[in-house]
C-alpha cells in the first residue's frame, strides 16, 4: 500500500473493524491529517508506522483529548444561566471529567509517553437548552469512543482504567438524557465508534 | 452525529458473520473446546518432518482452547445475570405496581435485558454450552422497594461487567461485553436518579466487582 496516494478525506469515515494495530494507527494518522491538514499527514504516517508498542499511549491520548473537551465544555456551561439542578450536574460532571484528565495524563506518563497538549475549544452553547443538547451528544459520543477504542488496548491495567471511566461517561449520558426528557438508554447495546467517526463528530468544537 | 458516520457493526454481528473469528475456527475443527483438543491430538499423531511447525500449531490450539473456555465461563456468568434481570423486570411489569412513564421505562429496561440474554446465549452457543436459565424469585412489595432493588441489581451488574473486562481474551467478546456494560450503567444511573440518589455513587471512577463478590449477592434471588 502506498501511503502517499491515500486520500485522507475518503479514509476519514472508515471504521476500524478487524484491522491490525498498525493499520489502526495508520488510519488514526490519516484522520489526524484530515483534521490538521493533509500536508501534515505524510510525516505523521511514517512516525505511526515506525511505532512499536505505542498503541496504548495513542489510545490514551485520544481519550485525553476527549476528556479535555468535556471538561472545558462543563466549565463553559457553568457561565450560562442554568437551573440549580442543571448547574449542580454541570459542576459535578466538570469535576469528574477533570479527574479523568488527570488520571489519563498520569497513566500516559507512567507508560513513558507524552500527554497530548490541551487544544483550544469553541462551544456553540448560549442557554440551558443548547448546553444540555450538546452535553447529550458529547456524553453519548464519549461512551461510543471508549467502547470503540477499548478492544485495541493491550495492557489489562489500562483497559481496566478505560472501563472504569467509560462506565462513568455512560452514567453521565443517562443523567443528561433524563434532564432532556428522553430515554436514558436509547438501545440495548451501546454503539462502538471508530476514532475517525469520533474525530469527525468533535472536529467542529476544536479551534484550528 | 452517529447518523452521519458509518457505524461499526456490533461485535455480535461480527461473531455471527465473520468467517475469520476464532469461534468459526474452532467450529470448523469440530465444535468448540472438545474439537480443538481433538485437533491438537490429531496434529500430534500426524508426526512427520515438520516438528517445529507442528509443535507451535499445537501450542496455539491449546491457547485458543483455554481462551475459549475462559470466555465461555465469563459469557455464561453474564448470561446468568441477564436472565436474572430480565426475569426481575418481567415480574415487576406483571406486579401492577407501576403505571405511566415509570412503567414504560421498566418495560424498556426489561426489553434491553432480554436482548442481552439473547445475544449472550448466542455467543455462548458459539463458544460451547450456554448456562441454563435460573429459577428466580423477587420480593416485590412497593414501587419504592422495587426501584431500590432495580437500582441495586443494575449497579451490581455494571460492576460485574467492569470486573470481567480485563479477563476476556477474545476481542469480539470484549467488544460485546463493553457494549452491554455501558447500557447497564445507563440503567443504574437513571434508577439512582429516580430514587434521588447520586447517579455516580463511586465518583469519577467506577469500581469493579469480581465474580466472588457478585455471586453471593444474587444468590438470594435464585431458587432451585
Amino acid at each position: 500500500m502506498n501511503q502517499d496516494t491515500l486520500a485522507a478525506d475518503t479514509l476519514a469515515a472508515v471504521e476500524f473493524d478487524g484491522l491490525t494495530r498498525s493499520s489502526f494507527i495508520l488510519k488514526g494518522a490519516l484522520v489526524a491529517g484530515s483534521v490538521y491538514g493533509a500536508a501534515a499527514v505524510g510525516p505523521f504516517v511514517k512516525t505511526a508506522l515506525a511505532q512499536t508498542g505505542g498503541g496504548d499511549v495513542e489510545i490514551l491520548n485520544f481519550a485525553l483529548t476527549l476528556e479535555y473537551l468535556e471538561t472545558a465544555f462543563y466549565v463553559k456551561g457553568q457561565t450560562l444561566d442554568l437551573s440549580s439542578e442543571v448547574m449542580s450536574v454541570a459542576k459535578e460532571l466538570a469535576d469528574h471529567e477533570q479527574q479523568h484528565v488527570d488520571a489519563l495524563k498520569a497513566t500516559i506518563e507512567k507508560l513513558g509517553g507524552t500527554p497530548a497538549a490541551k487544544p483550544a475549544f469553541t462551544f456553540p452553547i448560549t442557554d440551558q437548552a443548547s448546553f444540555l443538547k450538546l452535553a447529550q451528544t458529547l456524553e453519548d459520543t464519549g461512551v461510543s469512543a471508549y467502547n470503540g477504542a477499548a478492544p485495541g488496548i493491550e495492557s489489562k491495567e489500562v483497559l481496566g482504567a478505560a472501563g472504569s471511566i467509560v462506565q462513568i461517561e455512560a452514567r453521565h449520558a443517562a443523567r443528561i438524557r433524563l434532564l432532556n426528557k428522553v430515554g436514558p438508554a436509547p438501545d440495548a447495546f451501546d454503539k462502538a465508534l471508530g476514532k475517525a467517526a469520533v474525530l469527525a463528530a468533535v472536529k467542529p468544537l476544536i479551534k484550528a | 452525529m452517529s447518523d452521519t458516520n458509518p457505524e461499526r457493526p456490533t461485535a455480535l454481528e461480527e461473531l455471527a458473520h465473520d468467517p475469520g473469528s476464532r469461534k468459526e475456527f474452532l467450529r470448523k475443527m469440530g465444535g468448540g473446546v472438545a474439537g480443538a483438543s481433538a485437533f491438537a491430538l490429531f496434529l500430534a499423531a500426524c508426526g512427520g518432518d515438520k516438528k517445529a511447525g507442528q509443535g507451535s500449531t499445537t501450542q496455539q490450539t491449546d491457547t485458543a482452547m483455554k481462551e475459549a473456555s475462559g470466555d465461555l465461563e465469563i459469557v455464561n456468568y453474564a448470561l446468568t445475570l441477564e436472565y436474572l434481570e430480565a426475569a426481575f423486570y418481567a415480574d415487576v411489569v406483571g406486579s401492577g405496581l407501576f403505571k405511566g412513564a415509570q412503567l414504560d421505562l421498566i418495560k424498556i429496561f426489561g426489553d434491553h435485558e432480554q436482548q442481552h440474554v439473547d445475544a449472550l446465549k448466542a455467543t455462548a452457543m458459539k463458544l460451547g454450552t450456554p448456562a441454563d436459565k435460573p429459577n428466580t424469585k423477587f420480593q416485590l412489595d412497593s414501587a419504592k422497594s422495587v426501584l431500590e432493588l432495580a437500582a441495586t441489581v443494575e449497579n451490581l451488574g455494571s460492576a460485574a461487567y467492569l470486573g470481567q473486562a480485563g479477563r476476556i481474551q477474545n476481542k469480539e467478546v470484549l467488544a460485546a461485553a463493553l457494549s452491554i456494560h455501558t447500557v447497564e450503567a445507563r440503567h443504574a444511573s437513571a434508577l439512582n436518579t429516580l430514587l434521588g440518589k447520586s447517579h455516580t455513587p463511586d465518583g469519577a471512577f467506577a469500581v469493579p466487582a469480581s465474580m466472588d463478590e457478585v455471586l453471593p449477592k444474587v444468590q438470594p434471588f435464585i431458587v432451585n
